[in-house]
């Protein structure tokens, strides 16, 4: 009998454990993952609103994506995302079906089917000199008549067939040293026209047919210009003297090139400020914009200029839009005290307005920067406007009727940091009825579930499950929940704006502009670098709420001034805000908290001085006492040294400054600049927990593990060989691996490999780290792995010593002992290119790690760490097996099922944050590119608790099915007890 | 006769067709262009009959990146894609599509053959002779939940109690029967004394067998 019990018991053993691999079941996507999609900060927009079929817009972005929305709900109906390097120039759509951009500095012209995104036809556009490239489509109604595409660029004019992208003829400019601003367009002729130096204006005549020069023109004008230029139909130009105090007429009519100029303190009286022509296409108009003022221009065909109206506090002007033959209207905007003001006008006809409306735009959003319009007949067939507007904030919005329809934030397109929060806990007091109420759907939602399970699911029945198991109110409460699956992930985006996102479903809590970061005057381009957790309250002190420090800078440069910001992180409400006098090179979180758990933090500025934040006598105690405790390193990655860092002294300006501090350098490290350049450096997390300091062998030998927080990966890679993969050969590749320890600035490892070449990209945890680069020579990808051991406490073995007490384990730690370290390393092939490597982190480091690897397809793979293992050998032995250890292949395998995206794609995939659940088997994974992705995952499946799709109705069923078993044997033997006794 | 002379001229052109691939696939630079080749190449992406409803083989969402994110291309309806302006050397071309593996593809591009391009599959060392990419396998990213049957629910851990518990029902009196006589008088006994006969009861009588 026990024997039946262990064999049954075991072959239960045995069915849990053939599951092993994670991998989900198509009908629990969305159970616990989450996936949105966006495009970036909109560049240019087209409308496509033809009276058949869905109407559309097609936008590109600054995240280089071509895509196609609705415009009714902003839904996207398909989306490209080309190449970091394939910036998008311009968009357009042509013959009425294909889409067309250009992209990569004019040199790449693609046609894209408008209903489904399909890529029609490529042409490559070749050219000698970098310029400006202009893409130029004739507004053809008849969209059979084959439309000649201009394209300028790389210093040539291309006219393109638009119906299989054939380069029909070509001009190239490159040699007359002309800076082609326009391409203008009639059906015999084509203009170019340029500037070449800073005051000859040239024209040239081109025949539309084949190309050939016609006429070549030019003027010289008296001064110089200020280079920017406007066109004004009927063959006239607008530039700006470079003083900007002159209005320059250029008219080209019939060949003569003539021109007319005017102070503009002539036309407008009060004239203090720089002029500026708005770039904005409008018949018989020009706009000039001297401070906030916009002076709207027409210029008559005699060339004259007459000021038409002036416009206050304007924010954005749209292109002309024609809405008949000769009706053209276009739009702006107007700030008005805490109003907003939209206004359409036609061109030709200033007094009326076509439309005025006021808007109601939510204050985070910031100022409206870009405006498209576009116009439907309404059915009294007058022209009604819808206006798509891009905000400060880089969301999109369409705006119609003075209502906003619909809204895309795709700022978060651009996360640059990423950093979690816990939810408030939930208040005590759950009312008895509503779980009473709840009792009976509870059930019913089981035996739906059942039925599921069993197959037995009607279709209805099926989408009621899955309506069910995605609407679960408890995945987007809004409070802590017992396993720590619901938190807040609050990104920064390149905008300098914060959102709060719910773990449980994505959808934002709460967003804020930073009011340092908003632009103005000082702050030309503000962009957000970092986020930290400022404060985490204790456990004791559960009613304060946790804040978040936020630094960004006001511009591209290194020396532009920065703020830092500080946020309630369960409100978002900016709860302090700093604007620094130093410039922040790097910011390093202290281990140290105040009373107040706010944690301390280092700021080193570019002139070699450490600011101390927060600025509070205590915190300068607390770091008073840790003084000396405190190691950092910097890497010039230029110079191509790593050097370690301590503080000294406070800074000595004319008075002593408390909080500031100077630091010496420690060591430095100097690699040859003319054999190895640093390509990429990786520390440990420092929030990492680490479970055993010890590994115990198949041999039951005990491994120490090197375990220090101050160590550092870098990877070296030769000069020569530093570039993309494809411009370097086998003999001149190197690629060096060191560990250093960062506080004695000891190198503890280093390895070459050669004939291989970065990218490298690498993940430090515990005391391995693994790097992924390329191997010219089998030219193929490689993984490697390099565990660190420490040897100096390796006779800590003998139970003797431990017993008479001459071990050395409670002799303390410290980075100044010389270690005796020993590493293992091994290396694997992988298929694919990476973009990140992260690696999954838990609450107590017990459960085994994956590594969680982002592909060239912005697929996210989840690999066991046990297949990167350095005692993987080709014959393991018995003992070895049955600790776990895998066969050595040559590759690392690529299983499907443990793809966590699954069949979804994180479309240009820049990064993967893993945070540990309070529940130990689980991390959360989000990885953020042009799209975000939120999942859980469980690298040795959830031992701990049961799955979220666990039958409790199965588990019930059985039970009644125990109990009726249990009364009807007892019946039977009851009866048959009678038989006995009457026999 | 005439369907056979049909499928006589059918292959021969598929042949002619073929024929022609080769040459579109390594090309010359341009004249007058700046340094570098182009690549021509074409994806085939084969539909499964039986397969397609699973993953439909969409060809505008497949990209072909060259050189791990250097330059990014996408295909055209028919499946051809190409690369200008690729200097000569050793590169590498990924095919990323949802749904396939492709092996990512070792490109040489000659500087002393001018255009002369040889292609072979890094993952099996395979030389391909025309620069046809296909997927080695579809990817199944989800696990496939088997149909209801019986052996299911049995093989489950519910299941095999349930089958334990049925078996200890009505296999132990079974087993009871064939005991001796008077060892089955006294466990009898044994239970009057205790009363109800219980499950519990039941068990360690049976162990004792």
């Amino acid at each position: 009998m026990a024997m039946a019990i262990r064999v049954f018991l075991s072959f239960l053993l045995f069915l849990s454990l053939t599951n092993l691999a994670s991998s989900l079941y198509e009908d629990q996507v969305g159970l616990m993952d989450w996936h949105q999609q966006y495009i970036g900060k909109v560049k240019h927009a087209v409308f496509h609103t033809q009276k058949t079929g869905r109407k559309r817009v097609l936008v590109s972005t600054e995240e280089n994506v071509v895509a196609s929305l609705d415009l009714r709900h902003g839904e996207i109906f398909w989306r490209h995302v080309l190449g970091t390097n394939d910036v998008v120039d311009g968009i357009d759509i042509a013959l009425g079906k294909y889409v067309i951009t250009l992209s990569s500095g004019g040199s790449i012209l693609r046609a894209w089917n408008l209903p489904d995104g399909q890529m029609v036809w490529e042409s490559s556009l070749q050219g000698s000199k970098a310029s400006k490239s202009i893409l130029n489509i004739p507004k053809n109604l008849k969209s059979d008549k084959d439309d000649l595409i201009l394209v300028f660029g790389k210093g040539c004019l291309h006219a393109i067939s638009s119906i299989d992208g054939e380069v029909l003829w070509k001009k190239d400019f490159a040699g007359e040293s002309i800076e082609v601003s326009h391409i203008i367009q009639s059906p015999e002729v084509i203009y170019v026209a340029g500037f070449v130096g800073s005051s000859k204006f040239y024209v040239y005549e081109l025949d539309a047919k084949s190309g050939e020069l016609l006429k070549n023109n030019h003027i010289a004008l008296p001064f110089r210009t200020s280079g920017e230029s406007l066109y004004v139909p009927d063959d006239k130009f607008l530039v700006l003297d470079d003083a900007r105090s002159k209005i320059v007429t250029i008219n080209i009519n019939n060949g003569d090139i003539n021109y007319n100029q005017k102070q503009i303190s002539d036309l407008v009286k009060d004239s203090s400020g720089q002029a500026v022509i708005l770039p904005s296409r409008l018949p018989g108009l020009s706009a000039l914009k001297i401070n906030s003022q916009v002076l709207l221009i027409k210029v008559t065909n005699e060339g004259e200029l007459a000021v038409v109206d002036k416009i206050d506090n304007t924010a954005a002007f749209s292109n002309a839009l024609s809405i008949s033959e000769d009706q053209h209207v276009f739009a702006f905007v107007q700030y008005e005290d805490n109003k907003i003001h939209l206004s359409i006008k036609d061109v030709n006809d200033w007094s009326r307005d076509l439309l005025k409306e006021n808007l109601v735009i939510d204050h985070q959003r910031g100022n409206i920067e870009k405006i498209f319009i576009n116009n439907y007949v309404r059915t009294d067939r007058s022209h009604g406007f819808r206006a798509l507007m891009v905000m400060e904030d880089h969301s999109l919005l369409l705006v119609q009727q003075g209502e906003i329809v619909w809204s895309r934030e795709d700022g978060l397109a651009s996360v640059v940091d990423v950093t979690t929060s816990e939810l408030p806990v939930e208040k005590e007091g759950v009312s008895v009825a509503k779980v009473e109420q709840n009792l009976f759907e509870w059930l019913k939602g089981h035996v739906l579930k059942l039925k599921g399970t069993l197959m037995i699911a009607s279709p209805e029945d099926k989408i009621a499950i899955q309506k069910l198991r995605l609407g679960s109110s408890e995945k987007s409460k809004m409070t802590r929940d017992h396993n720590g699956f619901r938190k807040l992930l609050i990104v920064l985006t390149r905008a300098g704006k914060v959102f709060a996102l719910h773990t449980g479903d994505g959808h934002i809590v709460w967003s804020i502009t930073l009011n340092t970061l908003r632009k103005s005057e000082d702050c030309k381009h503000p962009v957000g670098l970092n986020i930290y957790q400022w404060q985490v309250p204790h456990h004791h002190a559960l009613d304060e709420n946790p804040s978040i420090l936020v630094i960004g800078r006001c511009g591209p440069s290194l020396s532009a001034p920065t703020a830092l910001s500080f946020l309630d992180a369960y409100t978002g409400k900016e709860l302090n805000s700093l604007s620094l006098a130093h410039t922040v090179a790097r910011v390093i979180p202290l281990p140290y908290t105040d009373s107040t758990e706010q944690r301390l933090h280092l700021i080193i500025d570019f002139n070699k001085h450490a600011h101390l934040y927060p600025r509070t006598p205590e915190a300068s105690e607390i770091l008073k006492h840790e003084f000396s405790n405190i190691y950092w390193y910097s890497v010039e990655a230029d110079n191509g040294v790593i050097r370690g860092h301590a503080l000294k002294s406070n800074c000595i300006h004319e008075v002593v400054d408390e909080y500031c501090f100077v630091f010496r350098d420690l060591w430095s490290i100097v690699f040859p600049s003319e054999s190895e350049k640093i390509i990429a450096t990786v520390t440990r997390k420092s929030n990492e927990v680490v479970h055993t300091q010890a590994k115990v062998m198949t041999d039951h030998d005990v491994m120490y593990k090197y375990i220090s927080k101050n160590i550092l990966f870098v990877a070296n890679a030769a000069p020569k060989a530093s570039g993309d993969i494809g411009t370097a050969t086998p003999e001149e590749a190197l690629l060096v691996i060191y560990i250093i320890d960062t506080v004695t600035g000891r190198i503890l490892h280093r390895m070459t490999h050669q004939g291989c070449q970065g990218p490298v990209h690498a993940v430090f945890s515990e005391n391995w780290v693994v790097y992924h680069y390329f191997n010219l020579r089998a030219h193929r990808h490689e993984m490697s792995v390099i565990e660190v051991y420490d040897q100096s406490r390796a006779d800590n073995k003998d139970i003797w010593k431990f017993l008479l007490g001459k071990h050395n384990l409670t002799s303390p730690i410290s980075s100044y002992y010389r270690p005796e370290i020993s590493a293992k390393s091994q290396s694997y092939f992988f298929t694919h290119s990476v973009k990140a490597i992260e690696v999954t982190s838990t609450a107590k480091g017990i459960t085994s790690k994956q590594l969680l690897i982002g592909t060239i397809g912005d697929q996210v793979l989840a690999v066991d760490k046990r297949f990167l293992d350095p005692r993987r050998t080709l014959n393991p032995s018995q003992a070895e097996k049955e600790e776990g250890i895998i066969p050595l292949t040559d590759s690392l395998p690529i299983i499907s099922q443990s793809y966590i995206t699954h069949s979804l794609k994180v479309e240009g995939l820049r990064g993967i944050v893993t945070v540990p659940a309070k529940l130990e088997s689980t991390s959360l994974v989000f990885a953020y590119g042009v799209d975000l992705f939120f999942t859980q995952i469980a690298p040795s499946r959830t031992y701990d608790s049961l799955t979220e799709d666990f039958n409790y109705a199965l588990l019930l069923l059985t039970i009644v099915a125990l109990v009726a078993a249990l009364f009807i044997t007892y019946v039977l033997s009851e009866r048959k007890d009678l038989q006995e006794k009457w026999r | 006769m005439a369907s056979s002379t049909k499928s006589l001229l059918l292959f021969l052109f598929i042949q002619f067709c073929f024929s022609l691939l080769p040459s579109s696939f390594a090309q010359s630079p341009t004249p007058g262009s700046s340094d570098g080749y182009t690549i021509y190449g074409r994806v085939k992406i084969p539909s499964y009959g039986t397969k397609e409803f699973s993953l439909p083989a969409k060809v505008s969402n497949v990209k072909v990146i060259l050189n791990g994110g250097q330059r990014v291309s996408f295909l055209r309806p028919d499946g051809y894609f190409s690369f200008h302006n690729v200097p000569a050397g050793t590169h590498l071309i990924e095919v990323a599509a949802i749904g396939y593996f492709f092996s990512p593809v070792r490109v040489d591009v000659s500087a002393r053959n001018p255009g002369k391009i040889q292609a072979a599959l890094t993952e099996n060392r395979r030389g391909l002779s025309e620069f046809v990419l296909e997927p080695l396998k579809e990817e199944q990213y989800y696990e496939i939940r088997e149909p209801f049957s019986i052996m299911s629910i049995v093989k489950s851990p519910m299941g095999l109690m349930m089958g334990f518990m049925l078996i200890v029902v009505f296999l132990m009196p079974k087993l009871m029967e064939n005991m001796d006589p008077e060892e089955m008088k006294r466990a009898q006994e044994e239970m009057r004394n205790q009363g109800v006969p219980s499950l519990a009861s039941l068990l360690p009588g049976a162990a004792r067998n």
